[in-house]
């Protein structure tokens, strides 16, 4: 079986027990994102403190993947600024890209931390997006919110 | 080929009227192996079908030996090629028990219906008196089922906002059969086409077309039946179906992608006007205006694609040579073993029809506690291809309350092995996610 690389046990943890999960107040701003492909959905708040993303909270139905990955997301990006949070979210956009290059993975871990689990799931081109879409939802909502504060 | 094999052990393996070994021994991609070595067990035929040696020779040997443009040319390569294409269209025209006058190719059933769909609204600023005949406009209505795929769904939307007509809906009961309760009310003197699917692709569920077919006539309505599911797994004649449209993809029968066909009554096809325009469906060109040809040709616009229509043609003879009842009978077989083994794994809960009473060889389930897509993932590893998500028909998962789900479809080279895998293939998924009941969290 490989499915092991792809369902890593801190990909599973994070699926089983989501962090940062719900809806809460106060928001900047709020969106909803759906992959239209399998019907998974994310609806996804930013609460930023100045420059800082103070809350990140979110409701959404999906696979394994796409719910492991909003909650590792979640971990990385509460408490740095909105240009800190999106150099991350490009970082995991890369690790996604990386067609299971472990070179890839090794570079980013420092960066990704926990997300840096998700390098298995770069050789199964059909299910990126699927780990994708919580980081396209934050970038539309920071952005949003940003536009909204300054 | 109508050779009865017993197979193995199992209560309910019944017979299966055609025999797999020689049928996938037809098939050059089942011989390949998937994810480190494993059988290819595929499972994905409602999605499209895999081909035939067949209908891969018979389009090589188009390019090979006869490629030329379908009627145009006066040079021997050009006779063969219209011959060839035209034959094709009979031998489609035979399989479904019509007239080749009535057999329209389009790209796929998803064109085949825009096509009609187009030419309703077409219609109604035809300039020939004798196109407006089926014009649709403000105050009429279009009637669709909660089931219907995409494809029969959002051009007949799209027809109403182009027009103003109306869009109405057959729902669904909890079994995911037609509700025909309010069918007498949803059809009306207003309904100008209802449009629906012979069998569900997420479902399984086939339709009591008579009812619905008879209700439509009874107020004037065309009637347009979305055979993709149907026609390449049961026998369909247009005489009994009683509609006035059926359309169908060819890549969902053992054949080609990029063909499909619509059939039409005569009298209806001439009366709409085209959809698409340009070279080949044309009458006289002056700088002022055109004039278009009779059907089929008026809806066949620009060079075809003549391999794949040649293609579809050795899909229909491989398909004639199995015998439709034949194939029917061998997925029903197949329905039934694979619902009862499927229902009966703790936590599965198949969505659709649960026998095989009126209902055909395309299963969906969800395991609980296991996304779809991770469901699929599981199975890939094992070898085994279903498909997983809405199916293209959001509404019906909707309907049901679940995101996805998991789908299996047979065709004429699965057998009890390849359900097998599957079931056991859905155990493996529940203890790797560790859903196994038993051992499920409380």
């Amino acid at each position: 079986m490989q499915l092991q690389s792809m369902y890593q046990e801190i990909i599973l943890d994070h699926y089983r027990n989501p962090h940062g999960r719900g809806l809460r107040e106060p928001f900047e701003a709020e969106v909803h994102h759906v992959n239209p492909t399998c019907g998974d959905e994310v609806t996804l708040r930013v609460h930023l403190d100045g420059d800082t993303i103070a809350d990140v909270s979110y409701e959404g139905m999906g696979c394994s993947i796409s719910q492991a990955s909003v909650s590792a997301m979640y971990d990385l990006v509460v408490g740095r600024t909105v240009p800190e949070a999106l150099e991350t979210g490009e970082h995991f956009k890369t690790l996604m890209q990386s067609k299971g290059d472990a070179s890839v993975a090794e570079q980013l871990e420092d960066q990704l931390e926990d997300a840096v689990a998700f390098a298995g799931v770069s050789k199964y081109p059909a299910r990126i997006k699927c780990a994708l879409m919580s980081w396209m939802a934050l970038k539309d909502a920071s952005a949003r919110a940003w536009q909204g504060v300054n | 080929m109508t050779v009865t094999v017993s197979r193995p052990a199992g209560a309910q393996q019944v017979p299966l009227p055609l025999d797999v070994e020689a049928i996938r021994a037809d098939f050059p991609i089942l011989s390949r192996t998937v994810r480190d070595g494993r059988r290819l067990v595929y499972l994905d035929s409602g999605a499209t079908s895999q081909k035939p040696r067949s209908v891969l020779d018979a389009e090589r040997d188009f390019y090979e030996n006869h490629n030329a443009a379908p009627h145009r040319g006066a040079h021997q390569l050009a006779e063969e090629a219209t011959g060839l294409y035209e034959a094709a269209r009979a031998a489609v025209g035979r399989f479904i028990g019509a007239p080749e006058t009535e057999v329209v190719f389009t790209r796929n059933t998803t064109e085949a219906i825009n096509l009609v769909a187009y030419a309703l609204s077409n219609a109604a600023t035809a300039k020939e008196k004798a196109f407006r005949r089926y014009a649709v406009g403000q105050g009429d209505e279009i009637v669709v089922t909660e089931m219907e795929h995409h494809a029969n769904l959002v051009p007949w939307q799209q027809l109403c906002e182009r027009t103003g007509a109306t869009l109405r809906w057959l729902g669904l009961t909890d079994e995911g059969r037609l509700d025909l309760a309010d069918l007498g009310t949803v059809v009306n003197e207003r309904t100008k086409l209802v449009a629906v699917t012979q069998q569900s692709n997420i479902l399984g569920t086939i339709n009591p077309l008579e009812r619905i077919v008879a209700r439509a006539h009874e107020v004037g309505a065309l009637v347009l039946v979305d055979g993709a599911q149907s026609v390449p797994h049961q026998p369909v004649d247009v005489t009994e179906l009683g509609a006035d449209f059926l359309v169908f993809s060819g890549h969902k029968m053992l054949g080609p992608t990029g063909v499909g066909v619509l059939w039409g009554r005569y009298e209806v096809l001439d009366a709409l006007p085209p959809f698409l325009t340009g070279g080949s469906m044309i009458e006289v060109v002056r700088m002022e205006g055109s004039t278009f040809m009779p059907p089929p040709q008026r809806f066949e616009a620009g060079v075809p694609m003549t391999a794949q229509v040649i293609g579809l043609g050795a899909a229909v003879e491989y398909l004639e040579r199995l015998g439709m009842a034949n194939v029917h009978a061998h997925e029903e077989a197949l329905t039934g073993y694979a619902l009862e083994q499927l229902q009966a794994i703790p936590g599965v809960t198949v969505i659709g029809p649960p026998d095989t009473v009126a209902r055909g060889g395309a299963i969906s389930f969800t395991v609980e506690g296991i996304h779809p897509h991770d469901v699929g993932q599981v199975l890939d590893d094992l070898g085994i291809a279903v498909r997983v998500g809405h199916h293209c028909a959001w509404p019906v998962v909707r309907r049901f309350g679940v995101p996805a789900t998991t789908r299996a479809t047979f065709y004429v080279h699965t057998g009890y092995d390849d359900v097998d895998a599957l079931v056991e293939g859905v155990r493996a998924a529940q203890r790797f996610f560790g859903t196994t009941p038993e051992e499920a969290p409380a």
